[in-house]
């Protein structure tokens, strides 16, 4: 453990303060433009110059997805919107019975995957739709790095969907409540957060089991590493890295724990780039994690007020930070 | 391990009751009054409110077994999620309702804020309330088990429509549910007609509300009071008490047992830990006061099924008496067994 008495080096100082009107729960970038995702209705564009707010939902914003080209959102208005560089929007989708779409994926070839109750919808780039429907709720959407193909979250397990083909989908099976999903950058493991203080994964050439527990609460947020060789994940009292090097991946080895904390980790992110990790506390803090040694630049000083989502830029220049109660920051590195 | 935060957790009201008992009529009123809160519903069915309420979600209903080993861990895994979403919105409304189904179990529910760590750090279970047919009910608990659930699992139940029943068949309703449920407060309502304060704001989970556990009897609105609070220690049913009917309900009862005799902590714990580990299937709610030896505060607990939830609540004032009552609301419970285990911890 290290010194917790000793003051941290730190960037707080320098990073720009964004003010939001509602919660923060998303953030994504347009080149080095950070643009936060508010929990109430807008985009918060957030360049040096000029915020500009552009109001995209009728209603509360549920999930988001960025690809450098457009942040697409899905909202309890029942809709599904593409939001460009220019804060130009187009509604891509309305759920027929207006239920919340909470769940989206940005594939290759511009492709959005998105999901509202137990179906899960595909769009291709060209516009052609596909839909597939699921015993349960879909509770998350993975595109995998290669090929076209869907990972989906759900009930007992997840479903690895081929929306070009006519063949069933493959179903990855394990008891219990799967809330969320992503595919290792090298397609070879397939990671869900549990309902409990667990992630669960399967080797999808042997569909071989593996658990990753030891969590103090629900992992909410799952951040593959710049070289795809570790996962960083939230829901303890410190980053926790799982392997993923050699063919068994996690299975028999413990994890890396680092930037051990008094809260809670809320938020991770890694750097796109470099063998570093951004991770944010329930105490507002975070916390710039160098992974080959664990020292720890401050980037956020606590505060009380719980960080919700990180980013960064994609060459990995800028980190953008936000909370719960609304506050975004903005670090040039 | 919580972060003490001044923000408020938001209340959550369960709505439960048979097919046609009147759950929607009552959440048409709580929506329509004019009580300045604003409420987040979550429905079954759109369509069925007849309010303009922007914040009304659908949900499914789904029931996810929990991995832990314990059988009975269901949460409601659209509630986990829906709720996940709201707190997006907090400051756009001020509590929240969930209607069940009629078929609904209302444990899964109750049970997802105890079982879900961040349902429970935003939100609060406030109490479960159940509406009742006057006129159908005594049937629905001969052939619906859901229906006897949900009056056994009650904080709250309205037994409605009484507009539509005799004297005679009301007093025969009433002492049917007490029979099953005599610590749930009961109200009578035609076109479910009551105070919302008596279904809303109950803080009935709240630990800190555990104040005596003392069978309640019928909160009439016609000014009749039957004030006879007899111990139900007994266990006599079948007795006829100031002509209000008692009756022994086959499959679902009520147990309750005191002692004045201080409880030996490092007993009671294992024991009730280990009861509801086996009979806590069939244990659909508990409560407790518990008086401990060589502890001057008062210990209380409650519980859905296996969970239990329980801390120190205050000092025993002086004069105080230390009684120790616990009591549980179940399906065939081993009154016997339950009986002996509780007297062993005596201290």
């Amino acid at each position: 453990m290290s010194d917790l008495s000793a003051p941290l080096p730190s960037l707080a100082d320098r990073a720009r303060v964004v003010q939001a009107d509602s919660g923060i729960v998303g953030v994504h970038f347009f080149k080095q433009t950070p643009v936060f995702v508010l929990g109430e209705e807008a985009l918060l564009f957030a360049p040096v110059e000029k915020r500009t707010s552009v109001a995209i939902h009728g209603g509360g914003i549920l999930v988001s997805a960025g690809d450098g080209q457009r942040i697409v959102t899905g909202g309890d208005d029942g809709k599904l919107v593409s939001t460009n560089r220019d804060g130009d929007h187009e509604v891509l989708a309305t759920d027929e019975k207006k239920r919340w779409v909470d769940q989206v994926a940005l594939g290759p070839d511009c492709a959005v995957a998105w999901a509202a109750g137990k179906v899960a919808h595909l769009r291709t780039g060209k516009g052609e739709a596909r839909q597939l429907e699921l015993p349960s709720t879909v509770a998350g959407l993975a595109f995998f790095p290669k090929g076209f193909r869907v990972a989906i979250a759900h009930y007992n397990g997840a479903t690895l969907w081929f929306p070009n083909a006519a063949a069933k989908p493959d179903v990855l099976e394990w008891k219990g409540s799967h809330l969320g999903v992503t595919v290792s950058p090298d397609g070879r493991f397939l990671i869900t957060t549990m309902q409990e203080q667990t992630l669960h994964g399967w080797r999808i050439v042997d569909a071989k089991h593996m658990r990753m527990s030891g969590y103090s609460a629900r992992v909410r947020s799952l951040s593959w590493t710049h070289d795809g060789k570790a996962l960083a994940t939230s829901g303890s009292e410190q980053l926790i890295l799982w392997p993923f090097e050699g063919k068994d991946g996690p299975m028999g080895k413990q994890p890396t724990m680092l930037a051990q904390s008094p809260s809670r980790c809320s938020a991770v992110a890694c750097h796109p780039r470099q063998p570093v990790a951004a991770a944010g506390f329930s105490d507002g803090s975070v916390m710039l994690i160098r992974l080959d040694d664990g020292a720890l630049i401050l980037a956020r000083e606590a505060d009380g007020d719980p960080v919700s989502t990180i980013g960064w830029s994609a060459e990995g220049q800028v980190l953008a930070m936000g909370t719960e109660g609304g506050v975004g920051s903005v670090l040039t590195l | 391990m919580n972060t003490p935060t001044s923000v408020e957790k938001i209340p959550v009201t369960v709505l439960t009751g048979y097919l046609g008992a009147g759950k929607t009529t009552l959440l048409n009123r709580i929506l329509s009054e004019p009580h300045g809160k604003k409420y987040a519903v979550i429905v079954n069915e759109f369509g069925e409110i007849g309010i303009d309420n922007e914040l009304v979600v659908n949900a499914d209903e789904e029931v996810f077994e929990m991995n832990n080993g314990c059988i009975c861990c269901t949460v409601r895994g659209d509630l986990v999620r829906i709720i996940d979403g709201l707190m997006r919105r907090k400051g756009k409304f001020d509590a929240i309702i969930v209607e069940t189904t009629g078929l609904a179990d209302p444990a899964p529910v109750a049970q997802t804020f105890f079982m879900d760590e961040n349902v429970g750090a935003k939100t609060r279970l406030d109490a479960v309330v159940t509406v009742a047919d006057a006129k159908w009910l005594k049937d629905r608990l001969k052939d619906a088990p859901e229906a006897k659930n949900q009056i056994a699992f009650a904080d709250v139940i309205l037994l409605n429509k009484t507009d539509l029943v005799t004297p005679g068949e009301l007093a025969e309703v009433e002492a049917r549910i007490r029979a099953i449920n005599p610590y749930a407060k009961l109200h009578r309502t035609e076109r479910s007609n009551i105070a919302l304060d008596e279904v809303l704001g109950r803080n009935a989970f709240d630990l800190d509300r555990i104040l005596d556990i003392e069978p309640e009897f019928l909160t009439a609105d016609d000014g009749h009071d039957h004030d006879h609070h007899h111990d139900h220690d007994g266990h006599d049913h079948h007795h006829h008490h100031g002509g209000l009917k008692h009756y022994h309900d086959e499959d679902m009862q009520s147990i309750s047992l005191k002692t004045d005799k201080p409880l030996n902590s490092d007993k009671f714990f294992p024991w009730v830990q280990d009861l509801v580990q086996t009979e806590g299937k069939d244990i659909l709610r508990s409560k407790g006061i518990l008086s401990f030896k060589d502890d001057d505060e008062r210990f209380v607990f409650q519980g859905v099924h296996m969970i239990l939830d329980g801390d120190h609540q205050r000092a025993w004032k002086e004069g105080e008496e230390r009684t120790s009552r616990i009591v549980f609301i179940g399906r065939h419970l081993p009154e016997e067994k339950i009986r002996k285990g509780f007297e062993s911890c005596i201290a």
